[in-house]
């Protein structure tokens, strides 16, 4: 077993490294603390240069375009993309691309050519519309959405809420009960443009995130092609299972990223800043928070990286990914709210990063399924399905 | 929390009696109470929404009503204010500059 990083990951890791300190960092001095966009101009000039450095959009498969680059490195580059003001929801600002909505990679040769090539070719957004006012922890049970079938059509009428990038996208993939008796085994996947009428975005949902902001989503008898489902009938709970287990390692790259950016701030600050006399490096107190956050990184990467290696290895990763996004994303609040004690009052003004970070971060433990829930997946995992 | 702006219209030195340095976003007006201009105060501002009001009441011609609404969501609520605006009236506050902003349909 080999943990350093391979000659190739370590230059990757490098690039990505100085292109978000060269090129990220100085933007987002002119930038709103808030801003989670760069200026048009910015926007096009940094993706010429990841597309020059052969890592705009990472995460497409090879076989459509995307670079080669395994599971390992793509997390290790995550952890390195969110380290900057705006990282942990709009890392880089979009400048590395994006695969969209990766189910899309399993749909018809028809529906890849209306929805997943333009994706990838960046003509086209979509959302992922899963989470109901009545819940997101438990998706199967609380989709109240529901889809009637009407000749080739379904009619749909229901919700959605926490639905991020509605308001701006061309279609979405919408989860809706088509068989009220079956459970997890009556939801289907239905594609969505949103110009289909009786789709409406009622409002934004304000939240702690500054980046990405939520909405929340009405259907009133939307109807919708049969051809428009994706993957088979009363079968969709399986594909938002499957993103959500594999959305948890780079939800908790991010993290991490975060929370090296921060303890490398309180690094360089602690010895340089004195109370009474002396420099906060040489308080034990200060030390012993350094220390804590130490562990915590390290701890984090390390999980996250097992998930992402047996995820790349085609292994079972349910339980290593669950165990990445409880310990990483509790972890990385932890840092930055010792970051900010060490800081002071500097640490909670929005001339510094962690307020933002704080705020953020906060979310990290409730989105992508609650460390409550992780946690129950886990024990799932480890004593059998008998737990359900 | 309604989508639209509901706070009550003040006159500029009304609004500058009230307004201090806090976070948040402002609809400008003209007389008629037509919102020609949409603005906020964000982390960068010197002067909160006091600064921010005053500066584009000096800057937007026409514009003679304010009315502002405190939140640290400036910037999810600045960007629903114009496109509330939008599924309104069809365009932007005729004093805004474009801006990159998706589509809603408020009840």
């Amino acid at each position: 077993m080999d943990l350093n990083l391979t000659e190739e990951q370590d230059m990757i890791v490098g690039m990505v490294r100085r292109f978000v300190r060269e090129e990220v960092l100085p933007l987002e001095l002119n930038l709103d603390p808030d801003a989670d966009e760069l200026a048009p101009d910015d926007k096009a000039r940094l993706i010429e240069k990841t597309k020059e450095m052969g890592l705009y959009g990472l995460d497409i498969p090879p076989q459509y375009g995307g670079p080669e680059i395994d599971l390992v490195t793509r997390t290790l580059v995550a952890i390195e993309m969110s380290q900057h003001r705006a990282g942990l929801y709009a890392p880089c600002y979009g400048t590395f691309g994006g695969a969209g909505l990766a189910q899309l990679f399993e749909a018809t040769d028809e529906q890849k050519e209306r929805y997943l090539y333009p994706t990838l070719r960046g003509e086209k957004r979509g959302f992922f519309g899963l989470s109901e006012p009545s819940g997101g922890s438990d998706p199967a049970r609380a989709i109240q959405t529901k889809a009637v079938q009407d000749g080739d059509d379904w009619i749909i009428n229901g919700g959605k809420l926490w639905i991020s990038g509605a308001d701006r996208a061309d279609f979405g993939l919408v989860f809706a009960r088509t068989d009220s008796d079956k459970g997890r085994n009556g939801v289907t996947c239905f594609i969505v443009d949103t110009d289909t009428p009786g789709f409406h975005v009622r409002r934004i949902v304000h939240t702690l995130r500054s980046a990405h902001y939520a909405t929340e989503l009405q259907f009133e008898d939307m109807r919708v092609p049969a051809s428009n489902i994706l993957g088979e009938l009363n079968r969709g709970f399986a594909i938002a299972n499957d993103r959500l287990t594999r959305q948890r390692i780079p939800y908790a790259a991010g993290c991490i990223g975060v929370a090296i950016k921060a303890h490398e701030m309180a690094l360089e600050y602690v010895p340089q800043r004195e109370t009474f006399g002396a420099p906060l490096s040489t308080r034990q107190s200060i030390q012993w928070m350094l220390v804590d956050n130490e562990i915590d990184i390290k701890q984090s990467i390390w999980i996250t990286l097992e998930a992402a290696n047996k995820a790349n290895r085609g292994e079972p990763f349910r339980k290593e990914a669950a165990m990445a996004k409880l310990v990483a994303t509790e972890a990385g609040g932890r840092v930055v709210d010792r970051c900010m004690q060490m800081f002071g009052g500097l640490g909670v003004a929005k001339d510094l990063p962690f307020e933002r970070w704080y705020r953020e971060m906060r979310i990290r433990r409730i989105g992508e399924g609650p460390n409550e829930v992780q946690r129950h997946v886990i024990a799932r995992e480890l004593l059998g399905a008998s737990l359900r | 929390m309604a989508v639209r702006l509901t706070k009550p219209w003040m006159t500029e030195s009304e609004a500058m009696q009230h307004l201090h340095g806090h976070l948040g976003v402002f609809q400008l007006a003209d007389a008629d109470e037509n919102v020609i201009y949409i603005g906020y105060a964000g982390g960068a501002s010197r002067l909160g929404l006091r600064g921010e009001v005053s500066g584009a009441l000096e800057a937007v011609s026409g514009a003679s009503l304010v009315r502002v609404e405190i939140t640290t969501a400036y910037m999810s609520r600045f960007r629903e204010l114009m496109m509330a605006h939008i599924a309104d009236h069809g365009v932007p506050p005729a004093a805004n500059p474009p801006v990159n902003l998706g589509k809603l349909s408020p009840a």
